[in-house]
This record gives structure tokens, sequence and C-alpha cells, in this order.
């Protein structure tokens, strides 16, 4: 790694102050520590983001759940309230990286990364999450724009992400033998007035899926997918999975999301 | 430069640090605890796990700098008096090492593992040890040990 | 006294592994050490035109910059090719130079540029970034098939062809076949794997100028041989003044048997600026520079008889080996693979060729069951075929075709001692519930699965060694084994063997032979090794020979303190040294009560006189001490067996397929820690199961390796195996006098076929490794005939 300043922040206001010039803020590091090992990246200052009071923790009403930005995916995955509330995305924090990681990671990360393999990133679509920062509150399908890109500008830091509580929702992937990241992850949620079904894994970027989202709005059922076509055009194709391969693999997913849901 | 206060293996430190040290090289570097090893540089072999505030956490995706005020197990603390931990008598009577490169890493996942499920199945032990590889053993023994510990612990 | 030998003892190197206490190469810190990192190529073939370390020497910290100038102005040579095979027309084999540091030429993505050396690994780093190497880049050849159609890489080495070997009769085969009622055909890929020891490599070069030593502390399964090529070829420091201490290593599998240009150049380095420098590598440099492991292509044909005779085998193999030619490059493609194409059947005509060529990737040497993984892959996918073909049971067409006498000359080299292979296969039918599977199968079905099942019934030749046999056919050592027993004057002894302990749990099981033997106990004896001060020229660790081999040297080096003991204990107790009887730790003059215990001989050895109370006389001529040196080379290889049967399913969806059962039933001769042996069975599978599902090193065409890191590597992990059910059967070896046959390789030989049998078996359709669930969904959409019930 090539050197660098660690500087704890007290509060979001100090934390975005502290990101001017090179400088990056450091949650769980989960993504961050890596790509600085390989040398992939480097920065002047990394802003500890854990000490600020507040960006931690679980709050739950009939309508949403409210995650702070630094609450790790263990936390997520044993909560109780969230287990009750959104099942699913228990099921989804439980099943991110390793038990390490999820003891570590936290959802703040995970989304500002925006991995177009993370689990994280399709919970918000799915869930109609809005991403809470210091200045304003983001829809989510607003704030993944491509690979590792999103609508956060320099030193704007996350305060929380806040999901809808559907009626009922599933988080299915396939996961990268090797890494265990999502090859194809498709988060399905049902909600009163839409089905929302976002994909990550397979694009540069998480993506809602208008074609199943319009299918299962009219018959939430795993039969209704069967003769939906979901093309490859535009889909990754790597040494792990070719783009018609995670083109079909978005159907059995999908399927199997609907079912358990 | 930054001054560190933790507790490793029960003993008060404080060192002066570079900010950009890793957690595993802190250990292995600067206090010679060489128990904890590093198999690999994406986060995903875990012979580098220890324990950070009573979780497992990979030393080597840690900054020794975000750990100041915390508590640290390696392996070399996980002992008492001399006496192994029954999660390393499980390890030794069932076979569940071989060249001991992923072994300190291996155990102490699986000590968190019972801390928060004290009787897991074997499906749940297997997929704990996810974020642990071992070339030699086939994980066999090692799922074995896990078993026979939790009979014990 | 119980028979140490056969019990599950529990292992004595384990407490230290088990708290953190164990010494590994990276863990070792010298004093004024030095750090090193190499700069090496990012292109698979070059040509360097300049390297210019102007920027980079004035970088902080650095202390020296080395390239292969340097290496060439001080005559340091380069890395060997151990074994010479001779090609089907009589010429020698072709090899190039491998210098440590490149001279002029990079020929694959990692390969050694220069070493930078500075006082942090982060200054070493840095510096290492700003050297500036100009390359002119050539089109790199990747591709194991296309390699002979490609330019050649190097001057004089034509279609890049290393040798044409053959062995065998190709007439005789031919004639096999066409008296065959039916040819079954298998074009068959062997993948390419990267070992993957959890500890990945790493040196320190220690030069002391006072006494003009040189040590090299480094992760290795074999140091006197390295020491040996360091010396003899790459002239780093001569035999007498270097020593290799390979101390706890953490698994090898192959792949840490022999010198690397890392080894060479921070050993030179560090007689350079007479100052220890330490070079331990990321996973990335590991991926990239370890040697890996397979990469075939073979054509395979196999002449049967309506009856399920088969009459004849014929096979045409490319291997691939890399970019250089590494020590054992030559030899597991040839003769540790042809001779056993035959498995463990009854074969009269049988023909391999292989053509190894260069092409530019990482060198492709040994790693676990090397040639003998390769040769268990092809009989037994062909094997399974045919028996399908001619619509036989998969136990009955091979139980016909088993080897039922013996000894048993086969067709090709070998001549196998014994064996029982009927015993195995029942056994594992039994074990593995092989009757009641079809009644598994259709519960698969109803889950949406598609369940298959595979056998591998296969043969190994362990016990690496006889001499004679391994330098007429192109050895260029012989492979006998070393020890030393020593007995202190307090009677605990230490045991010195040539063989090394990187997982295998040797202090255990040489501590039990000699336990046995002699009658110490257990916790009086030490093995050490691993250090070339300390015990005799050793030759290492690999080939499951160390217990055939090495074990065997232990035994008779106990044999020689037996021998001697009598001669002293007749002295003691005025009897004849023939009228000794030695049991169980007591040397006891026949019909009388006197006896002497073996501690209480040691003593006598040790003080020969008389002093106060103590009178320990030694009979004239008898040499003081008590110790004994043995080497042993033995008549023959060992032959293990077994039989494999694996049970799979597959998601026809995803074309996921899980390993759901797996039974193991193995033949090793004796055997002496049955914890021990059953250990080194289930790492052997695990790694089949991971060639035949997950594992692939994999190249793109521009010679970029992009499975170099475990993000797209796949290691198998805890929840990719079931429970695996394990049995035994015995036929002792003959060729060595333990009995003992070698199991360190035997499941990474059987279960790739084991594996890819019942994944071709569920799938219904041929498949190659890995068998990854894009292939096998692909291979299901070819074939929709396949479909679960549900």
């Amino acid at each position: 790694m090539k050197n660098f300043n660690f500087k704890s922040a007290a509060s979001t206001k100090e934390a975005s102050k502290l990101a001017s010039g090179r400088a990056t803020f450091l949650a769980g590091g989960m993504s961050l520590i890596p790509a600085l090992k390989l040398r992939l990246a480097a920065y002047s200052d990394l802003i500890n983001i854990k000490n600020i009071k507040g960006l931690s923790g679980i709050k739950v009403s009939s309508k949403s759940i409210k995650i702070g930005a630094t609450t790790t995916h263990a936390e997520v995955a044993s909560s109780k309230e969230v287990g009750k509330s959104i099942p699913s995305l228990s099921i989804l924090a439980d099943g991110i990286g390793d038990p390490q990681v999820r003891n570590r990671g936290t959802i703040g990360g995970s989304i500002a990364n925006n991995d177009p393999a993370a689990d994280y990133p399709s919970a918000c679509l799915a869930l109609n999450a809005t991403i809470h920062t210091a200045k304003r509150k983001i829809p989510a399908d607003k704030f993944f724009k491509g690979m590792f890109e999103t609508e956060l500008k320099k030193g704007e830091l996350i305060e929380a992400i806040e999901f809808e509580v559907p009626e009922k929702s599933s988080y299915v992937k396939y996961p990268n033998p090797a890494s265990r990241y999502a090859v194809v992850g498709v988060y399905v949620a049902k909600f009163n007035k839409e089905v929302r079904v976002s994909v990550t894994g397979a694009g540069n970027s998480v993506f809602r899926s208008k074609e199943l989202e319009t299918v299962l709005s009219s018959n939430f059922s795993a039969v209704a997918i069967d003769n939906v076509n979901i093309s490859s055009k535009g889909l990754n194709s790597d040494i792990h999975a070719s783009a018609e391969y995670r083109a079909h693999l978005i159907k059995v997913m999908t399927r199997k999301a609907v079912s358990s849901c | 430069m930054t001054v560190i206060n933790l507790k490793v293996n029960g003993k008060k430190i404080s060192k002066e640090i570079s900010d950009s040290i890793l957690l595993s090289d802190f250990l292995r570097e600067k206090l010679s605890l060489t128990g904890t090893h590093v198999g690999c540089d994406t986060s995903q072999c875990g012979a580098c796990v220890v324990h950070l505030n009573g979780n497992s956490v990979k030393s080597c995706t840690t900054l020794a700098a975000d750990c100041d005020n915390s508590e640290i197990t390696t392996i070399e603390g996980l002992s008492n008096n001399g006496k192994m931990h029954p999660m390393q008598e499980a390890f030794k009577k069932n076979h569940g090492l071989q060249c001991g490169f992923c072994t300190p890493g291996m155990v102490m996942s699986a000590v968190d593992l019972l801390k928060k499920n004290k009787n897991p199945n074997e499906k749940e032990i297997r997929d704990w040890l996810e974020g642990n590889i071992c070339r030699c053993t086939g994980y066999q023994g090692i799922v074995e040990a896990v078993k026979d510990a939790a009979s014990k612990v | 006294m119980v028979s140490l030998i056969g019990s599950k003892l529990e292992r004595k190197e384990d407490k230290r592994f088990l708290t953190g206490k164990g010494n590994y190469t990276a863990d070792i810190n010298l004093v004024n050490q030095t750090y090193a990192s190499f700069v090496r190529s990012p292109h698979a073939r070059a040509k360097i035109n300049k390297i210019d370390i102007s920027k980079a020497e004035k970088s902080p910290g650095v202390v020296k910059i080395l390239t292969g100038e340097d290496l060439a102005k001080d005559k340091i040579g380069g890395l060997i090719a151990g074994w010479k095979i001779v090609s089907q027309d009589g010429k020698d084999m072709k090899v190039p130079p491998h210098p440590p540091l490149a001279n002029d030429t990079v020929n694959y993505v990692g390969d050694h540029v220069a070493i930078v050396i500075a006082e942090t690994l982060e200054q070493a780093k840095n510096a290492a970034d700003l050297v500036n190497v100009s390359y002119k880049i050539k089109k790199a050849v990747v591709n194991t098939k296309e390699a002979m159609n490609s330019e050649a890489i190097y001057e004089g080495i034509e279609k890049n062809l290393c040798f044409d070997f053959l062995l065998g009769d190709k007439g005789k085969t031919d004639e096999g076949l066409s008296k065959s009622d039916k040819i079954i055909k298998l074009d068959l890929i062997n993948n390419r794997l990267i070992p993957n020891a959890m500890e990945p490599r790493a040196s320190i070069g220690d030069y002391n100028p006072s006494s003009e030593q040189l040590t090299l502390y480094t992760t290795n399964q074999n140091p006197h041989l390295t020491r040996l090529v360091l010396s003899a070829f790459s002239a780093i420091a001569p035999e007498h003044k270097f020593r290799v201490v390979a101390p706890d290593v953490g698994g090898g599998f192959g792949s840490k048997i022999y010198p690397y240009a890392e080894d060479a150049v921070v050993a030179w380095a560090s007689k350079k600026i007479e100052r220890p420098v330490k070079w331990v590598a990321e996973r990335s440099e590991s991926f990239l520079s370890d040697c890996h492991g397979r990469d075939h292509v073979t054509h395979v044909e196999l002449g049967v008889k309506n009856d399920g005779k088969i009459t004849a085998l014929k096979v045409e193999t490319i291997a691939n080996i890399g970019a250089y030619a590494s020590l054992f490059a030559t030899v597991t493609p040839t003769y540790l693979y042809a001779p056993l194409i035959l498995g463990l059947y009854d074969i009269s005509a049988a023909s391999c060729n292989v053509k190894a060529v260069f092409t530019n990737t990482a060198p492709v040497d040994a790693y676990r069951g090397a040639g003998r993984p390769e040769a268990t892959f092809l009989i037994e996918r062909i094997v399974t075929e045919a028996a399908k073909e001619i619509g036989m049971d998969q136990a009955e067409f091979r139980k016909k075709n088993f080897i039922k006498k013996f000894p048993h000359q086969q067709c090709l080299v070998h001549n196998i001692d014994s064996g029982d292979y009927s015993a195995h296969l029942e056994k594992a039918l039994e074990i593995s519930d092989y009757k009641n599977f079809e009644n598994r199968r259709s519960q698969s079905s109803k889950k949406g699965k598609l369940r298959g099942i595979g056998f591998s019934t296969y043969i190994e030749a362990c016990g690496i060694a006889p001499s004679a046999v391994v330098m007429s056919i192109g050895a260029g050592v012989g492979l006998w084994e070393s020890a030393e027993i020593r007995f202190n004057a307090t009677g605990n002894v230490s045991v010195f063997t040539g063989s090394h302990s990187h997982g295998q749990g040797h202090e255990t099981t040489f501590a039990q032979i000699v336990g046995d033997k002699l009658g110490v106990p257990i916790e009086n004896i030490d093995v050490v090794h691993g250090d070339t001060d300390k015990g005799p020229f050793g030759m290492g660790t690999y080939g499951s020979r160390s217990l055939a081999v090495g074990g065997t040297a232990i035994a008779k080096a106990c044999d020689k303190i037996v021998e001697k003991g009598k001669k002293v204990a007749a002295h003691m107790l005025e009897g004849k040294p023939e009228d000794i009887e030695f049991k169980a730790g007591e040397f006891v003059l026949k019909n009388s009560n006197k006896k002497k215990t073996i501690g209480e001989i040691a003593f006598a050895c040790y003080l020969p006189g008389q002093f106060g109370e103590v009178k320990s006389p030694l009979p004239a001529g008898v040499e003081p001490g008590l110790k004994e040196t043995a080497f042993y080379d033995p008549i023959n290889f060992s032959f293990p067996a077994g039989t494999h049967i694996c049970e799979v399913e597959v998601d026809e969806d995803t074309g996921e397929t899980k390993v759901e059962k797996y039974t193991a039933v193995d033949d090793f001769g004796t055997i002496i820690n049955p914890m021990i042996v059953e250990g080194q069975v289930y790492g052997g599978i695990a790694q089949g199961v991971g060639q035949a599902l997950y594992e692939n090193g994999h190249y793109d065409e521009s010679g970029q390796l992009t499975t170099a890191s475990y993000m797209d590597y796949t290691m198998p992990r805890a929840d990719n195996f079931p429970q695996i059910k394990l049995g035994f059967t015995s036929t002792p070896a003959t060729s060595n006098p333990l009995g003992a046959k070698g199991c360190g390789e035997a499941g990474a030989i059987a279960a790739p076929p084991a594996v890819m049998n019942a994944v071709i078996d569920a799938v219904g359709t041929d498949v190659s490794m890995p068998a990854t669930a894009e292939k096998v969904w692909k291979a299901l959409k070819k074939n929709p005939s396949k479909k679960a019930a549900a």
C-alpha cells in the first residue's frame, strides 16, 4: 500500500470537511483496503467514519426500515426487526462475502462503492430505497450511475439507507464459485401498487428489469416468467459466465425468487 | 505516524505506528505474533483471522490504526496458561490440520462460530467456514473438529 | 507393548501449529535484514530493449537493484531440467536457457526481470514501480494445441517442441485395435491447475562474510536437492559453504519441490550486499510464478471385444510445459504418465506418444500426482465410455479387465508386485450402497436434480525411487533416501530424515516406526528434517515416497542400531550376539532372565568405562557412540490402488454440480497411522474434486493469466463437499520391508475421473474439466433428453 494518513471524524460535518483533495471515506474497508493493497487505488487520506455517532443502527417503522450507513452486514443479518419486517434483506445481508466480511463490511460502504456484483444495490432498487446524505435524499433509482459510479458528490457522505417495506420479497443469487460475489442476483419485491425486480452481477451496474416487472405485475407467479425473453445484449461476459448464461440465470433466479416469496 | 492504545491477548499495548500499516503486519512485524498468517492479497483465504472486540475479522483487511482502543485476540492468545482452547484440542484430535498454515485463521473463525451458534449443524459449519481456505485437509477433519468442540464448549 | 504401527496417534507437530508457534520462512526475521521486491514481466513474450534503474535507484531506502546483466557478470547459471528425455527419433530433448533474471527476453507474465532491495518492503515496492523496462512485445504462444503450429519462441527449438516421446509398440497397438470389435475414441483436456499451497513461497538469503557461509531459508520440499542444484548448476555457493533450511512449510503439493529463480537471486544478492535479503511472495505473485500443473490435450483410443475384454490402448498427448523446462517438467508427462495409462487393467498392447511444447505461460511441473492423474483420467474416462458402449455394468467391465495375478509385468514398463483390485472394488460398492443408486437417482429427480454416478478404479506408481531404473531413463540423480538415528546418552533419540514434512505428519509417523522398532516411548523421539546442516543428504518429499523410501531408510537405520546394541548387550550380559534377542526395547540373553534396556545400552555406548558405580564396558573393536545412518534404494516402485465412487447432483436450471456422495477404498499396503492416511486421502480428493469441478488456470490469447487471484481461481471450500466415506484394503508392497505403498497422491489421482464420470452420467454427454455450471448448462441444452422428473 502507498502511505496515507488515517483520520477519524467525530461528526459527518468533520468527515466532509476532511474529505478534500485525494481523500476518501473509510467504513468497513472490505473493498477499499484490498484495492489499496493491490495498488489499484491510492489516497492521501482515509477518513474513518465509524466513530461518528448516529451513523450506525437500525430503525424500523411499519412502512420502512432505516439502516445507518456504518451498520455492519452482520448486524443487519442478525437484526430480529429486519428479519420480521423484510426477511429477504436479512437473508441478503447474511449472504454477503463471508462471516469476517460481514463482521466488518457496512451497508453504506457497499452502496457507495457500487460494485457491479455487490448484493445491497439490488436491495436498494427493489425496495425503492432512499439514500440519505447530509445534504439530500436520493432515490435509489437515481443513485446508481454505472460501474463503481454513484450520484454521490465528492465529500458527500451517506448517513442512512431507508428501505420501503414490501408486501413480500425475496433475493436469490447465483454466486461466483471463486469470489462468491453474485454472477447474477435477483431481488424481487411486491408492493401494493407495483412489482420491482432488480438485477445485480449481470450488467456493468445494478439495474431494474422492466420486462420482468411488467410480467410479474400482472401475474405474480414463477410460471409467468417462462415466456419472458431476457436479452443477453449489454450483459457482462467474462471467464465466469457468458452474457447468454447470465441472461438465462436472470430468469432462473427470478423464478426462484418469486417461488420463495 | 499515530499512537494506538489497544489490548492484544489481554495485554495493554501502546505503540507508535504508520497510519497505513495493516493489522496483520502490525501483529506479525511489530508484536512478533507470527501465528497470524497472510495467505493471499484479496481477503479471501482467512489465514489472518483474529478477533477484534470479540468478532472474527480478517486482519489483512483491517488497519491497525482502526483498532485504537480495541481488544484483539490472536491464535497465541487463545490458550489459557498453556492449556489449549477446546477448539484447538478438537483440531488436534480430529486431524483438522496438516501443514498448519491456514490453521490459526481457521481456529479463530471456528471459535467465533461457536460464540454465535452454540450447536451448529454440518451445513452451518461448512457455510461459516466459507472465508477460510484450506488446501490440505479437504475440510473433513476441520468440520469434525468444530462438531466435536461444539459438543464440549 | 502395543504396536505403534497402525495406531491413530494424534500428531506431535500439532501443538505448535495450533498455538501459533509454527516457524514458517516468512516468520523468520534476521538482524540487518533487507527486503526484496521483484520486477516481473507484464508481457507474455517480449524482447527487453532496456532496463533503466536510474530513477528507482534514487528512491528512498533502496539498497541495491540487480538485473540479468549483473547475474551474467557473476557467472550465475540458470535453472535446470533435471530429467533428460529422448525423442522417438533418438535425439535429446531441447530446452532453452532459464536464467533466474531475464537476459534479453521475457517469456511469460511474471518472468523475473530485476530484484529491488530496500530497507523496508514498501520502499522496495515503491522503487520497483520506478524501474523502467522498455519491451518490444512479440506475439505470445499460449494455446497447448496450437503451440507446434505457432512461431518458435526460442531459436533452435523448432515447432516449440521440447521432445516427441514414444512409449510402447505402435504396431502391436494398431494390430490390437484392429482385432477389437469396437474402438472407443475420446478427446480430452486435462486442465491447467495452480497448486496454491496456502503458504506463499518465501526465501531469505543470509550470507556471512566471516565464515563465507551462505544460508538460504526457503519454502521447499527438498532442501538438499535445492542446495545441490543451486551449487552445481547456478554456482551460487559451493555445497560445503551453503546451507539450505526449509523450516515449517505450509503445503507444497509439488510446487515447492524445485529451486525457483527467487531462491537463486536472493541467495546471490545477499552475498553481494552482505546483508540478509528477504522475499515473501504475495498471492498474486504465486499465481503468476509458482509452477503450474497438468495442461494436457489428449486423444485416446481403446479397442474392446464385445465380451468386454480390452485389446489395445493408444494415446496421443500434447503436454504444455510452459515457458521453461522446470526441474521435473520433462519426466512428469513421460515416465510418470505414459506407463500409467494402462491403469490396473490387463492390456497386452499399448502406446503413448507425448509431444511436450513450450508456450509463453508459467512453467508447468509436478503437481500432486504428477502424470498419474493425467493417465488415470484418460483410462478411467475411456473405460467408462467403453462399458457404456457395449452395455456392461461399470463394475463388471472393470473386474473383467483387472490384473488378477501378481507379480504382473505390464506391456509398457511396470512390474506390479501386489494388489487385489476386486477387493477394493467390492468394498467400495458396499460402502457406497451401489445397489440402491437408482433409488437415489429417482429421489434426486423428484427434486428437479439430475443424479449421476462415476467410477474410478486406479493404480499409481509411488515410492518414487529405484535409482537404477530412474537413472536409466534420464534422471539426473538417484532417488534413494537417507536416515540417521542418533541415540543420546540419556536414551532419547533424534531421527534425521532426508524426507521433508510440509503437512504429511512425518514427525509422528516416523516416530511411530522408530518407537516400534526400538521400543522407545514416542515422546522421547524427535524427528528432524529440513536443514542441510543437520541430517545426511536426502532426496525430499514428493511422489508419495516418504514412507516407502524414507520410512524404510529409518527402519534400516533402526536395524543397524539393534545390531550394534546386540554386540554391546552380549558383552555386558556375558553371552554371544547371536544369543541376544531384541524385543520391545530390551536386549535379552536367550534362556536367561538377563537383559539390558536399549537406554542402558545407549548409555554404555557413550560412557565406555567405569565411573563410580557405573560400569559400561564396550566390547573390543566396537566404536563408542550409538548413531547409525542408512541409505535406502528400493528395488521397485510401489503400486497403491483403489476404487473411488462419486455421486453428483446437477441442477438442471443452473448447471451447477454438487458432489453428494463420495466413497474411496484404497489399498496402501501397510498403514502406520490411519488418521494421517485418512487425512491425506481427504485432502487429495478435495484437490481432485477441485480439478474436476472448479479449478482452471486460464490464460487469454495475449498470455495474461486471467485467473490470477482467489477472486477468479476457484479454490474448493468447505461448503463444496459432503462428508467423504473411506475404507481400506491391504496387500502389502513387496518392494520395501515396511510393506508401505504411499498415500499422498491417491485422492488427487482417483477423484477427477470419478467426479467427471458422475457428471457425464448425469448430463448424458461429454463435458470437459472443470465442469463449471455454465459448461454443464450448455451440455444440457444440447442434450435436452436429460430432464429430471419434476
